[in-house]
């Protein structure tokens, strides 16, 4: 595990609010990820899990707080208002909870997509075809045929998306998404429906990810099996507030976080909204 | 002042039956996400079967009354029997395709129908013998309001009212509510969703040919395109109104009745469809669903 | 094959019912008028006994459409599996091309100048439903008020023409100019709207746009139009009728070509694949990186341009334009293609237009029925094939096992 506390965090998030009308989905969330580390958020469901990743990429604008992110190499910025792709743009990826692939694309053009906003042929590229923009799509061929060959989906290359069976169709999001080029993942209960097979292959995958990509990776999952042997740190949710995090050890034996599950009262610990609370 | 209630009041019988159109539209759409394209061809057909069933019945030497009853109640019925074969023919077989490829078939639909009456009757305007009577105790305000507007007036209430009871407080009512929420678990729980859809067209088409019968004795004529432009009209009323929602397809009909009439009354009557489809595009600017429709939010 | 006793009870149920639906229309014929009714009590066999035979045949053709649903492979195409194994195989691609060239070069010379003009109108409407087919294809926006960048077109030649004696040569690219302005303005407000609004909004600018040319007298002439619209020319020759004729079908042959190349080369891009990303998912899209607004402005815009030129091209062949050209149906008849032809594929769409346009002349001789008998072939059309008689093929790569890769068409 990898956690300098001296280096800054690549994804910030402080504060993070947000109401629909009279519903706080999300109440005061603090969370931080940093380099080569494979955070994992877990929660009862209705927790806020999936909103938070939406308010994240720019899907839902928050209500109130701050989300920044520190691309390598560079300052932090915040992304509060950024339109998704935009966020994409910026270096920040993700997966979706409901399958949304491109299903009339084939596999090798869905990861293509991803290359979409590294790529910047127009109009004039597309109808003139220029020597640049005829090297930048062979370029983009070949890179999306090599992150399916590195996914193990390069046998699928042009079958519709929507033939693929579903394990794949799992793992043919996560090639389109490292396909922006990110430096965080964010993967939205990628193991859902996988057997145990598929699952460790996962496990594998993820791990790869971090050690040979350089991506961290901040994952929902309810999969504990997975969740327990895959993460450097697990963030625990429940009603849209924080109510644990630590090494999957800590957070196994916390007292908080199982009456969070088994769903017994509990005097969980209220995150206030000021800076010295961690 | 005596112009501007006369201006509202046709206003209010063009919303009127803009709305009987419209809430077959929108019903249709709550429910199989379909434009029905020839629902306005439906609207025609009533009013043209009401125009042969009274014709046969003036002829046969009828009261006034009871030949306004029949032929109301005749046109309903087949109304409801051409909506329910068109969807049996042009669009249950499509329920699975992509939506524009069942839009397509519904123009098809529309195009045969119209043409159908063209060739069977005539292409001639009809004069639409005037089945309501004057009511005596209207003559001094004969200048604001006819008795024919009154009675769309009621008729309409009358037919939201019964419309209303039925969504709400029937099972098929509350069948149909659950078809245009979510299909797959509505089949999944029992409802006979086939036959849903079938009471749904069965409905619109019989509001629709209502208002046929209505706008015929109302203005004294028809002809078999009148359903095209009459089905365009009421489209636009349930998309402003929110499409999908029957009270937004009954606000959306009053609000461009009375923008229409009173844009013709005081401005001119050569751009009144261009403002209608300019308040149109204005409305949906600031509420893209219509102003009663539910923003579709997606879950993502 | 003798139908079995409960079939024929079927149908003769559905025979009765089809006798009862059309009495009141096909039987009696009232006319208030001259307050006569006429009864036609032939109509009412031939319903039945049309009905009767007619329900056999819808019922085996809807079975054997649902025991038929296969899996579309990405590049194949079922029903014009002759042209697809043209392309696929050099030996059979370079003689049909050489035959289609040749028989293309001929037409005007074989056939008269009638038919050439019917064919110049399909080349029109081919160019135009490739524009709408970025629209509605590729990018899935449903337009359904297409018409109106047609409309500027036309009026934009007729008007600079009229008043600044502009010629077809510079007015062409004026119109695609033109198109292409009007597709980002109408662009801009519908940008939020999704599905059905989107189709009534432009729906309702088809029609302003119509209106605005028919009431607006001093600016477009109104009603009655604009005429002595010139002809293309060529280098100052005058031309007869019968030359002018053959020239715009030169003339179109080759926008068309033109057409089909940039669309290609369109489809085939960055932004190709952007548009299908869009239509296929527009939040997953996002998410991917793309911009919503740029991409669907972009779509709208290149789309209109095409049918900016056909409307120059449309304004010099009929040399005089009026507001009723561009109506609603026109707008239609444009979606029909590409739906019917085969969402977002040009093959799709040139047959779309060969067939929408090209039958109802061969349906001539059935005169008055020919619009009856085009909505029942749109119905059937859409109930059988509801993919459009070319289904959407995309593009396959080949690779080798190191990654190196070689594309195939």
């Amino acid at each position: 595990m990898k956690n300098d506390n001296d280096a800054h965090p690549i994804l910030e998030v402080k504060n993070l609010t947000k109401d629909f009308g009279g519903l706080r989905a999300l109440n005061c969330l603090n969370l931080e990820v940093y380099r080569d580390e494979i955070v994992a958020l877990i929660g009862p469901n209705g927790a806020g899990k999936t909103t938070f990743f939406n308010c994240i990429t720019g899907i839902y604008p928050p209500s109130s707080g701050d989300m920044l992110i520190t691309p390598p190499g560079e300052k932090a910025k915040k992304i509060n208002n950024l339109k998704p792709n935009q966020v994409t743009a910026r270096g920040l990826a993700r997966t979706f909870q409901n399958i949304r692939l491109f299903p009339n694309m084939t596999v090798l053009e869905n990861v293509m997509i991803g290359r979409h906003c590294r790529m910047s042929a127009g109009i004039i590229g597309a109808v003139f075809r220029p020597k640049s923009t005829i090297v930048e799509e062979k370029q983009v061929v070949a890179d999306s045929y090599g992150i399916l060959e590195k996914i193990g989906l390069a046998s699928f290359v042009n079958e519709f998306a929507k033939n693929l069976p579903y394990g794949a169709q799992r793992r043919l999001e996560i090639a389109r998404a490292l396909a922006t080029e990110p430096f965080i993942l964010l993967l939205d209960e990628p193991a859902a429906g996988m057997n145990p097979l598929e699952t460790r292959e996962l496990d594998n995958l993820i791990v790869q990810l971090r050690d040979q990509e350089g991506i961290s990776i901040l994952l929902i999952e309810h999969d504990m099996k997975l969740v327990m042997s895959l993460s450097d740190r697990i963030v625990v949710m429940d009603y849209g507030r924080k109510i644990a995090q630590g090494t999957p050890q800590e957070i196994k034996a916390n007292p908080v976080v199982i009456k969070a599950y088994l769903g017994e009262e509990t005097d969980a610990p209220v995150e206030e909204c000021t800076d010295v609370l961690r | 002042m005596d112009y501007f209630l006369e201006l509202l009041l046709g206003g209010l019988t063009r919303g009127s039956i803009y709305a009987l159109i419209a809430l077959g539209y929108t019903m249709v759409y709550g429910i199989i996400q379909l434009i029905n394209f020839a629902h306005g061809e439906i609207y025609m057909i009533g009013a043209f079967t009401a125009l042969i069933v009274a014709g046969v019945l003036t002829l046969l030497g009828w009261n006034q009354v009871a030949i306004l009853v029949i032929a109301s109640l005749v046109a309903v019925i087949y109304s409801c029997a051409y909506g329910f074969t068109v969807e049996k023919l042009a669009y249950k077989p499509l329920r699975h395709a992509p939506r524009l490829s069942a839009l397509i078939s519904a123009i098809g639909m529309s195009l045969f129908l119209q043409n159908y009456v063209l060739l069977a009757q005539t292409s001639d305007f009809l004069p639409f013998p005037s089945l309501i009577p004057e009511f005596k105790f209207l003559a001094p305000y004969a200048h604001i309001v006819r008795s024919s507007e009154i009675v769309i007036l009621i008729t309409t209430t009358a037919v939201m009212i019964l419309l209303t009871l039925l969504i709400k407080f029937t099972r098929i009512g509350k069948a149909m509510r659950a078809t245009a929420q979510d299909r797959e678990m509505a089949m999944l729980v029992g409802v006979d969703v086939n036959r849903v859809i079938s009471v749904t067209f069965i409905v619109g088409s019989a509001t629709a040919a209502i208002g046929g019968v209505l706008i015929a004795s109302h203005i004294g004529q028809i002809n078999f395109y009148i359903g095209f432009i009459a089905g365009i009209k009421a489209f636009v009323a349930a998309v402003l109104g929110g499409i999908g929602s029957i009270p937004g397809a009954v606000l959306g009909s009053l609000v461009l009745g009375w923008t229409e009439s009173f844009f013709t009354g005081y401005v001119s009557s050569d751009y009144e469809d261009v403002f209608a489809f300019l308040f149109l595009v204005f409305i949906l600017i600031f509420r893209p669903s219509g102003i009663l429709g539910r923003s579709e939010t997606e879950k993502v | 094959m003798i139908p079995s006793l409960a079939e024929i009870k079927k149908s003769l149920l559905t025979s009765l019912w089809f006798m009862f639906l059309t009495f009141p229309v096909m039987v009696i014929r009232v006319n208030t008028i001259y307050k006569t009714v006429e009864w036609r009590w032939r109509n009412l066999l031939i319903v039945g006994a049309g009905s009767f035979f007619l329900s056999f045949l819808w019922r085996y053709l809807i079975k054997r459409k649902e025991t038929g649903q296969k899996k579309i492979q990405p590049g194949s195409t079922s029903v014009k599996s002759l042209i697809q194994s043209a392309f696929d195989n050099p030996k059979l691609l370079i003689p049909s091309l050489a035959a289609l060239a040749v028989f293309t070069t001929a037409f005007p010379f074989i056939f008269s100048l009638y038919q050439t003009n019917i064919m110049i109108n399909a080349l029109i409407y081919i160019v135009i439903g490739l524009g709408l087919n970025i629209v509605v294809g590729l990018a899935g926006l449903l337009d359904l008020g297409y018409v109106a960048f047609y409309a500027v077109g036309a009026y934009s030649y007729a008007l600079l023409n009229h008043h600044f004696g502009i010629g077809f040569w510079t007015a062409l690219p004026i119109g695609a100019g033109m198109g292409f302005l009007f597709g980002i303005i109408l662009g801009f407000p519908v940008l939020r709207l999704r599905g059905d609004y989107l189709a009534i909004v432009t729906l309702g600018f088809g029609e302003i746009i119509r209106l605005i040319l028919e009431n607006w007298n001093e600016f477009s002439f109104g009603p009655s139009g604009i005429a002595n619209i010139p002809r293309p020319g060529f280098f100052g020759i005058d031309f007869s009728l019968h030359q002018s004729t053959i020239f715009i079908y030169f003339m179109m042959v080759a926008l068309v070509i033109f057409t089909i190349f940039v669309v290609n080369r369109l489809q085939d891009s960055r932004i190709g694949r952007a548009w299908i990303a869009l239509r296929e998912d527009d939040i997953a899209c996002q998410a991917m990186g793309i911009d919503k607004t740029k991409t669907k402005l972009t779509a709208f815009a290149l789309g209109a341009t095409w049918a900016g030129m056909g409307g120059v091209v449309f304004a010099a062949k009929t040399t005089f334009i009026n507001p009723a050209s561009f109506t609603i149906w026109e707008s239609i008849i444009i979606l029909c293609i590409v739906v019917l032809g085969g969402m977002g594929s040009i093959v799709g769409v040139i047959t779309g237009a060969l067939t929408l346009i090209l039958l109802p002349e061969y349906l001539r001789a059935f005169s008055e029925y020919r619009t009856l008998l085009f909505g029942v072939i749109l119905v059937v059309m859409m109930v059988f094939r509801p993919g459009g008689i070319v289904s959407t093929a995309r593009r396959t790569y080949q690779f080798e096992a190191i990654g190196n890769k070689d594309e195939k068409r």
